[in-house]
C-alpha cells in the first residue's frame, strides 16, 4: 500500500506492507535509525516519536496508520546544529549512560513539557513511566527534564 | 516482531466500516488504537486476514453533555478522557481511571471503545463502566442497539457485540456522585492491575466492579448487596470475592488475589465515604 507521511517536515512516500511497524518503516525505509527498539513489546518506550505532535510507541502502530500524518524523530529535534534544549539539558545534567534508552527518553520529556510545561518531579516521573532506562537509575533523567522545564522558554525553544 | 501478513482497509465512516465487517465476516477484525490488538497480532496470538481501521473515524471522537448522560464516542482516546473538564465534572470516576492507564504514550492511542470492546478482564476502564452503570451503543447491518454494561461481558475477551457490529457510543449516567474511588493493585508505574476496583456511591446506592478477578470485568454483586443492607466498608468488603473466580499467574496467587481484593474493596469503600 502507497503511503506518505511527513517525517521530521519531509515528505516521504513509500509502499509498504500493511504489517510493516511504524519503527521498521522509520529504521529501515526512511534510514534514520535515532529511533531504537529495545523490547519490540510496547514496554520500553526506546521506539518513543511523535505522531501530530503527541508521544507514541512506534513499535505498537504501524506504518499504515500513520499515513498522511506528521512524525518526528529524535533527529528532526535539533536545529541544524544546535541542539533542542531537552538534548541539551540531558547533555548538561548527565540524564545519559549507554543511550540506548535516550532517544525515547527525550522524545517522551519533550511530549511532557508540551502538555504540562510546569511539572513537579513527582509529574516528570510519572510522566516517563512508560520508559525503560537501565542505566542512570532515572534521577540525571528527571533532573534534566526539569532543568529544561526551568529554562525560559522551556522545551518548544 | 512483525505480524503475519493481513489486508489494510481504512474506514472512512461508521457505515463503511460496518460493510466491511459484513464482506469479510470472521476474518476481519476492527482496529482502533492497536494498542492491544497489535501486541496479540505481534505475538501472533491473533492473525485476522483483514484489518479494518477505524482510526481516523473523527466524528465517532467526542464527549459531550447529553442530559441525564454523557456521551462519549467510541474512538474518543485515553489522553483525552483523562483531561475532559466535563468528566472531571460529572464522571471524575472515569477521567481518574483514564489517566491511569498504561502510560502517556497509550494514553495517546488506545481508545475507550477498543478497551471496552477488547473485555479484558485487567483492564482498568470495563470496570469503571461497570460501576457506574454504563450502557454501550452498537451499530450493525440492521441499525443501532443498546446494551447495558451488566449484560454487554460474556466471556474471556467475549463481549456481546456481534463480528458484523461496531461500538459507536458509550453513555456514562451523570450520577451526582457523593463519594468514588479507584483503586489499582500493581508493582510497576506503568503495569496492568494485579487486582483494581472501581467504587462509586450515589442517589442512595453504590456500584462497585473488579479488575482481575475472573475471566470477565466483574460486578462485585455481594458487596453491592450487603452497602444495601446498611453493612460497613470492612463488613460488605468480606464479600469481596463472592462470585469471582481469580487465576494465579506470575504476579499473584489466587489467595493473594482475593486478599488484595478484600483490601482493596474497604480502601474503595471507604474512599467513597461509606462509613
Ligand atoms: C504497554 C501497554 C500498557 C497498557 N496498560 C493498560 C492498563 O494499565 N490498563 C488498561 O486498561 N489498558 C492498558 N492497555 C491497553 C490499552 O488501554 C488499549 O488502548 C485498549 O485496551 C484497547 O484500545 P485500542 O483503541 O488500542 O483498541 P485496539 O487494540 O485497536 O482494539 C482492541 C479490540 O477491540 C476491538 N475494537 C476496537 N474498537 C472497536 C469498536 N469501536 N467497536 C467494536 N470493536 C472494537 C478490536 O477489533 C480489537 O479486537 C495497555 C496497552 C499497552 C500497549
Ligand atoms: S521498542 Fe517500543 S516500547 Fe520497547
Ligand atoms: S542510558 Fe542506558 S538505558 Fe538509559
Amino acid at each position: 500500500m502507497e503511503i506518505t507521511m511527513t517525517v521530521n517536515g519531509i515528505e516521504q512516500t513509500a509502499d509498504v506492507e500493511p504489517r510493516t511497524l511504524l519503527a521498521y518503516f522509520l529504521r529501515e525505509t526512511v534510514g534514520l535509525t535515532g529511533t531504537n527498539i529495545g523490547c519490540d513489546t510496547s514496554s520500553c518506550g526506546a521506539c518513543t516519536i511523535h505522531v501530530d505532535g503527541e508521544s507514541a510507541k512506534s513499535c505498537t502502530l504501524l506504518a499504515v496508520q500513520a499515513d498522511g500524518c506528521s512524525v518526528t524523530t529524535i533527529e528532526g529535534l535539533a536545529n541544524g546544529d544546535t541542539m533542542h534544549p531537552m538534548q541539551r539539558a540531558f547533555q548538561e545534567n548527565h540524564g545519559l549512560q549507554c543511550g540506548y534508552c535516550t532517544p525515547g527518553m527525550v522524545m517522551a520529556a519533550v511530549s511532557l513539557l508540551d502538555e504540562n510545561p510546569n511539572p513537579t518531579e513527582q509529574e516528570v516521573r510519572l510522566g516517563l513511566e512508560g520508559n525503560l532506562c537501565r542505566c542512570t537509575g532515572y534521577h540525571n533523567i528527571v533532573k534534566s527534564v526539569l532543568a529544561c522545564a526551568a529554562e525560559p522558554f522551556g522545551a518548544t525553544k | 516482531m512483525i505480524p503475519a501478513s493481513f489486508d489494510y482497509q481504512r474506514a472512512g465512516s461508521a457505515e463503511e466500516a460496518i460493510a466491511l465487517l459484513t464482506e469479510h465476516g470472521d476474518e476481519a477484525k476492527l482496529l482502533a488504537g492497536g494498542h492491544s490488538l497489535l501486541p496479540l497480532m505481534k505475538l501472533r496470538l491473533a492473525s485476522p486476514s483483514v484489518l479494518i481501521d477505524v482510526g481516523r473515524l473523527d466524528d465517532l471522537r467526542y464527549i459531550r453533555d447529553a442530559g441525564d448522560h454523557i456521551a462519549i464516542g467510541a474512538l474518543t482516546r485515553h489522553r483525552e478522557l483523562e483531561t475532559s473538564a466535563l468528566l472531571a465534572e460529572a464522571a471524575p470516576l472515569l477521567s481518574h481511571a483514564a489517566g491511569h492507564v498504561g502510560d502517556p504514550q497509550v494514553r495517546h492511542r488506545g481508545t475507550i471503545g477498543g478497551s471496552l470492546a477488547h473485555a479484558d478482564p485487567a483492564s482498568d476502564l470495563p470496570a469503571v463502566v461497570l460501576a457506574m452503570g454504563g450502557t454501550i451503543v452498537v451499530q450493525g447491518p440492521s441499525g443501532q442497539r443498546e446494551i447495558a454494561i451488566a449484560d454487554f461481558y460474556i466471556g474471556f475477551l467475549e463481549s456481546a457485540l456481534a463480528p458484523d457490529e461496531l461500538m459507536t457510543e458509550i453513555r456514562i449516567p451523570k450520577l451526582n456522585a457523593e463519594g468514588w474511588s479507584f483503586q489499582k493493585f500493581n508493582r510497576r508505574a506503568q503495569d496492568w492491575a494485579i487486582v483494581g476496583v472501581a467504587a462509586v456511591r450515589a442517589n442512595g446506592s453504590t456500584g462497585v466492579a473488579l479488575v482481575n478477578m475472573g475471566s470477565t470485568p466483574l460486578l462485585a454483586t455481594g458487596v453491592v448487596d450487603a452497602v444495601k443492607s446498611g453493612a460497613t466498608a470492612e463488613q460488605a468488603a468480606e464479600r469481596a470475592t463472592e462470585n469471582t473466580e481469580a487465576q494465579s499467574d506470575i504476579n499473584a496467587s489466587v489467595a493473594y488475589r482475593e486478599h488484595l481484593a478484600r483490601v482493596l474493596v474497604r480502601r474503595a469503600l471507604e474512599e467513597s465515604g461509606l462509613a
